[in-house]
């Protein structure tokens, strides 16, 4: 009872974190329905720049997220300026083949600089260890990520729902055209909101470093559960994303717990399964355009 | 086929298509010739006739049919992990025969997972296909007693080809053999997509809907090619373990998968000689790259990706539509619309 609760404390921790990297990938793949398979790429950006700082130049860790958050959020933001503009209105195969190759480059890229080994990011003390709450083992550092992330989705869903931006990316998602008829200015909001995703993913993956790891392949390693947060989730909001990537943190974690020899078959295979069973994902209502 | 009656027109039209072209002809005679020509580098050479029977069955799919997959590895590595458990445990000696069956069972596999992949959209197309390459995977992670896990199979000894030819270390029957199955494995494709069947699998990938409406049994054809293009991945991955006597893991890797789209998308997608050419260039690149730094040679690649797709690849295949003019002429008149229509 009492390691079932550890599971699944630490399960939902790992969800959480899902969710924050992931929720950009929500809106660009989910949303304007452009498949984006670098999103990883600014994970890992965000996640280098947080352990440079933070080994290199003596940054205190709580100073490295924010950072890593504006680093990766302007990098998203030239990228989609630049290139990724270009692509939204290209077959999928198209997007593919030129997100494919932007991982390629960021892989071989950081393994250049960085080094193909492992990056740790070290901790303050406060931040490790565990303690005991009604004798259910509590990590510090879990206990800190799922209130970081569970206060950015509280906040998101308030962007999204309640300010004019948000009702602003909603219409130019909708519609784009009728958006800019309406003097939305549409590629704008897009940017800015690709800005967003990408610091968001960046954050996680300074979040992340410690939990999921932090190596120059860590955009292909974790592409899959990204994309899954957001097909299984669907993309009518951000509860589906979400829910969805609770359950794949907390599966996760179980599986490698109860069947570790298993690995993450469990995972793909409920995945292909509720992709077959529900082609728009568990949440999602919309029709697939 | 369906109660289409086959016009005469249209019987002059396919005919007129499957004409065998000049450029075709001295693109297999060079290829042949290879065998006596460049006798020192047959290793790499095999290697390209395997990687190109691989795009093949990629273009099969994705340039006639418009299934976008990101997973074909996992038909190569049923294809090289069956020549290789076949080839260990004696199964079945001859290189020909273990190379069919591995190739049926890459096809069975193909069968019972097209049924999953041609429900939903690309997207949902995607995510299937690379799930499948990565379950396969885990699998045979999972079952390390028969796979070897991390390992790889140890101790593939390739029996002589036809109980004769022996596998020499130059590699030189194993090139000869690997570029026979190509080419006939070729003429089979360069049968299926210029006859009827393959006319009808490219008005689907045009229009999906509108094919549906003129009473092509859409689901049943796209079945069909996928099975087909399981089997070609199959036999290359077979080639793959019976040339260099390995399988591991990273067979089913999704790197293998997206190397493959870029060899194709570099070839041109949807002629059939698109994938040969792809898989040559891209060797000879990375053999060019990876001799000046072996470990970034990725980098490299991706450029080449985003750049190709910057440009745009219609427009890339204007530019080349002098290599085309000899290989097929009837292209200009075509790739205007499947290229560009296909994906839209």
């Amino acid at each position: 009872m009492i390691t079932l609760l550890t599971i699944l404390f630490d399960g939902i921790a790992y969800g959480m974190l899902l969710f924050v990297l992931a929720c950009g990938l929500a809106v660009t793949l989910g949303l304007m329905n452009f498949v984006n398979l670098a999103h990883g790429a600014f994970a890992m950006a965000g996640g280098y720049v947080c352990a440079v700082l933070v080994n290199t130049y003596g940054f205190p860790f709580t100073a490295g997220l924010p950072i890593a958050f504006v680093v990766s959020a302007a990098i998203g933001f030239l990228m989609e300026r630049l290139l990724y503009r270009h692509v939204y209105r290209r077959s999928h195969l198209d997007q593919v083949l030129f997100t494919v190759g932007l991982v390629f480059m960021a892989v071989a890229g950081v393994d250049y600089v960085m080094g193909s080994s492992q990056t740790f990011i070290r901790l303050p003390d406060s931040l490790q260890g565990r303690f005991d709450l009604f004798g259910v083992g509590i990590g510090r550092y879990r206990l800190m990520i799922i209130v970081i992330c569970g206060l950015l989705t509280l906040a998101l869903q308030l962007i999204l729902s309640r300010t004019r931006f948000g009702s602003r990316l909603r219409a130019a998602v909708d519609d784009p055209q009728v958006a800019s008829g309406l003097g939305i200015n549409v590629p704008w909001v897009f940017a800015l909101t690709f800005a967003f995703g990408s610091g968001l993913a960046g954050l996680g993956g300074a979040l992340g470093a410690e939990i999921l790891g932090l190596d120059p392949s860590f955009p292909l390693k974790f592409m899959i559960y990204f994309l899954i947060v957001v097909t299984v989730g669907g993309a009518s909001s951000i509860t589906g994303p979400f829910l969805a990537s609770l359950l794949l943190g907390v599966a996760d974690v179980a599986g490698k717990y109860y069947v570790p020899k298993l690995g993450a078959f469990v995972i793909y295979t409920l995945m292909i399964v509720i992709l077959i069973w529900r082609p728009n994902g568990l949440f999602g209502r919309t029709a697939q355009r | 086929m369906t109660p289409l009656n086959p016009t005469t027109g249209i019987d002059a039209e396919l005919r007129r298509l499957s004409r065998w072209r000049a450029g075709e002809i001295a693109f297999w005679l060079l290829a042949a010739s290879a065998i006596v020509l460049v006798s020192n580098r047959y290793l790499i050479l095999t290697e390209i006739a395997w990687l190109g029977l691989f795009a093949l069955s990629l273009d099969l799919i994705l340039g006639y049919a418009g299934i976008i997959s990101l997973g074909q590895a996992a038909f190569f590595g049923v294809g090289a992990y069956a020549a290789g458990l076949l080839a260990k445990h004696g199964l079945i000696n001859e290189p020909v025969l273990a190379l069919l069956a591995a190739g049926l069972a890459a096809m069975l596999l193909g069968f019972a997972t097209s049924f999953l992949v041609i429900r939903g959209g690309d997207l949902s197309r995607l995510m299937v296909t690379l799930g499948i390459a990565l379950v396969l995977r885990e699998l045979a992670n999972r079952f390390s007693d028969i796979t070897g896990g991390f390992d790889g199979l140890q101790g593939i000894t390739i029996q002589p080809l036809l109980g004769r030819f022996e596998f020499d270390l130059y590699g030189k029957v194993g090139f000869i053999y690997s570029l026979a199955v190509l080419f006939i494995l070729f003429l089979a494709a360069r049968r299926i997509v210029h006859s009827p069947f393959g006319l009808s699998l490219r008005a689907i990938r045009n229009n999906p809907l509108r094919a549906a409406a003129l009473g092509i049994p859409v689901n049943r054809r796209l079945v069909m090619i996928y099975t087909i293009a399981a089997f070609y991945a199959g036999i290359a991955g077979a080639l793959f373990t019976q040339t260099t006597a390995l399988a591991s893991l990273d067979v089913f890797s999704f790197e293998r998968s997206a190397d493959l789209l870029v060899m194709l998308v570099i070839g041109g997608v949807g002629y059939l000689y698109g994938g040969l050419i792809g898989a040559l260039i891209f060797k000879l690149l990375q053999d060019r790259i990876a001799t000046l730094t072996p470990q970034y040679w990725q980098f490299w690649i991706g450029l080449i990706l985003v750049v190709i797709v910057l440009i745009g690849r219609d427009r890339m295949h204007r530019w080349a539509v002098a290599v085309r003019t000899g290989l097929g002429r009837p292209f200009e008149k075509r790739t205007a619309s499947p290229a560009v229509g296909a994906s839209e």
